[in-house]
């Protein structure tokens, strides 16, 4: 899923307090597992703000909404009928959902609501972490199902750097180092042997640094 | 053993000398007599100097600057180069203008984390990883090609190296590890610093046994501690650093004005001692803010002086 996290309620503030109408959107998808940007984080947020700017004399509509997805057009169809009602819309989806109902709704401002961090896992309870960075061509099948590109702070392909100490990272005792995973699990599988042939240098060109990326279906367009 | 670059450390080590390298740490400013008198100190009693590349992700002059500085001074650069700061096309573009400066050694890292210096909130690029680095570096010497293609005029003559650190975990992959750098064409190694000379012996025998020391040149790095409280942040805050408890309570059992001396003596000793293990072909003294102790280090040890080649 993406994970994200709430945006402290100062920033909310100070991006909003010009309106006098407002709609916290809710998504029920990736920020509604990781209790980001749910039905429930847009109740609590919206209270929140009814109840600050009520202190400060403040007479605001601040409404609540949760879509099934703010990624897909026909979800995001069903505010058409209110949206005109609304100064600006905070959006708790990830950024992906904040971008895509500005889009459809050119004249009216959104706001994130959440930090967007990463596409991770629930780890724990309470414990998110990160597993893809979507570089667009993946090479799991190499590294035991483990991804150096997302776990290793410096994307080694062919690791651990020397900084490897007791199974964890140089950046942190808290961070564990991905290449130590990874020759476990080899080991655990029996593929040992294929630690030692040296990883090509990567084609980039699918991940951010080419560009915007698109994928087109033609068995799938309209 | 015949040699494939104009290396004046390649030509030590295939005539079978134990080569002698040592490093200079640009300043964080841009004043090339820091440098120079560093270089000054160390020049009679090293083969060649490494110089290195933002270490520590501390901002400072660039590797290839002081290394130009170095070569004008008649001294011999080792270029350290992280793939940490510079993607594919500025690590080749550095190559080349090394190269035409007649820099003739490279030493392939990936580089600490940019957490640890002045720009932690600083992207890092990681195009390559340092196995990538040594390929490339192998492919413009040896195929006078590009990464893209394309020929390359007048090609890189470098005597390519890389590091390994014999301490850092997994202990059981770090002779892989070497064999694959040795694979991916590194000519020479620089090890982390040793102080765990048992440890490091395990790993030499293993990287014997897989014939690897045939292939590889590898210089054993040392770095003499100037105190107990250096032997203890070594231990206890430096990733991936090996420093058994008795070099620490032999330097705190030490008077702290006699301390910097015994740093020393611990320094001369592992040398001796390594100087009797197959397959080390050298040394690599990294006196870190010290390099006016490294000639009596060299000469102590009995490498002093240094041949004619």
């Amino acid at each position: 899923m993406i994970v994200a996290e709430k945006k402290p309620m100062e920033e909310i503030i100070e991006e909003v307090k010009r309106f006098e109408n407002i709609l916290v959107l809710g998504c029920n998808e990736c920020v509604t597992v990781c209790e980001a940007g749910g039905k429930k984080e847009v109740g609590v947020l919206a209270s929140a703000l009814r109840m600050f700017f009520l202190k400060q004399g403040r007479k605001m509509r601040i409404d609540e909404r949760t879509l099934e997805r703010q990624c897909d057009p026909e979800y995001l169809e069903e505010i058409r009928d209110v949206a005109d009602g609304y100064d600006a819309v905070v959006s708790l989806a990830c950024g992906v959902g904040v971008q895509f109902t500005a889009e459809h709704y050119p004249n009216l401002p959104v706001y994130p609501g959440v930090d967007t961090c990463f596409m991770g896992v629930t780890e724990a309870r309470g414990m998110w972490t990160e597993r893809c960075q979507g570089c667009g061509r993946c090479i799991l099948a190499s590294t035991g199902g483990i991804c150096p590109v997302a776990r290793c702070a410096k994307r080694l392909f062919n690791g651990p750097c020397g900084g490897s100490s007791d199974g964890k990272c140089e950046i942190g005792k808290d961070t564990v180092c991905a290449w130590q995973l990874i020759i476990d699990r080899l080991r655990a599988l029996g593929r040992m042997e294929e630690y030692e042939r040296i990883a090509p240098i990567k084609d980039w060109s699918t991940d951010r640094a080419g560009g915007p990326r698109k994928i087109v279906r033609e068995d799938l367009a309209p | 053993m015949s040699t494939k670059t104009p290396s004046r450390l390649e030509k030590i080590l295939a005539a079978g000398h134990r080569a002698v390298t040592s490093e200079c740490g640009p300043p964080r400013g841009s004043d090339p007599a820091v440098i120079e008198k560093k270089a000054a100190l160390i020049r009679d009693h090293v083969d060649a100097v490494n110089v290195t590349d933002n270490q520590t992700s501390m901002t400072r002059m660039c590797s290839l600057a002081a290394c130009i500085r170095l070569k004008q001074m008649g001294l011999e650069p080792i270029l350290q180069m992280v793939t940490r700061d510079r993607n594919r096309i500025a690590l080749q573009s550095d190559i080349l203008g090394a190269a035409a400066f007649d820099i003739c050694n490279v030493l392939c890292l990936s580089g600490d984390h940019q957490s640890f210096g002045d720009c932690a909130q600083g992207q890092n690029v990681h195009d390559l990883d340092s196995m990538q680095l040594l390929q490339t570096v192998r492919r413009m010497r040896d195929d006078g090609k590009f990464l893209g293609g394309d020929d390359i005029a007048r090609p890189p003559q470098m005597f390519v190296g890389a590091a390994a650190n014999p301490f850092a975990d997994p202990f059981e992959i770090r002779v892989l590890r070497l064999a694959k750098k040795v694979s991916a064409g590194a000519e020479f190694i620089q090890t982390q610093c040793i102080y765990n000379l048992d440890k490091f012996e395990q790993w030499m025998t293993q990287a014997r046994d897989r014939g690897l020391t045939e292939r590889v040149s590898v210089l054993a790095g040392l770095t003499p501690m100037k105190s107990a409280g250096m032997a203890r942040y070594m231990k206890n805050r430096v990733p991936g650093m090996d420093v058994p408890d008795e070099v620490v309570s032999r330097l705190a059992d030490t008077p702290k004005e006699k301390q910097p001396e015994v740093g020393i003596d611990i320094c001369v000793e592992a040398i001796e001692r390594l100087k009797d293990v197959e397959g080390v072909a050298g040394f690599h003294i990294m006196a870190i803010e010290w390099e006016e102790k490294v000639a009596e280090i060299v000469e102590r040890a009995g490498l002093y002086p240094r041949p004619e080649v």
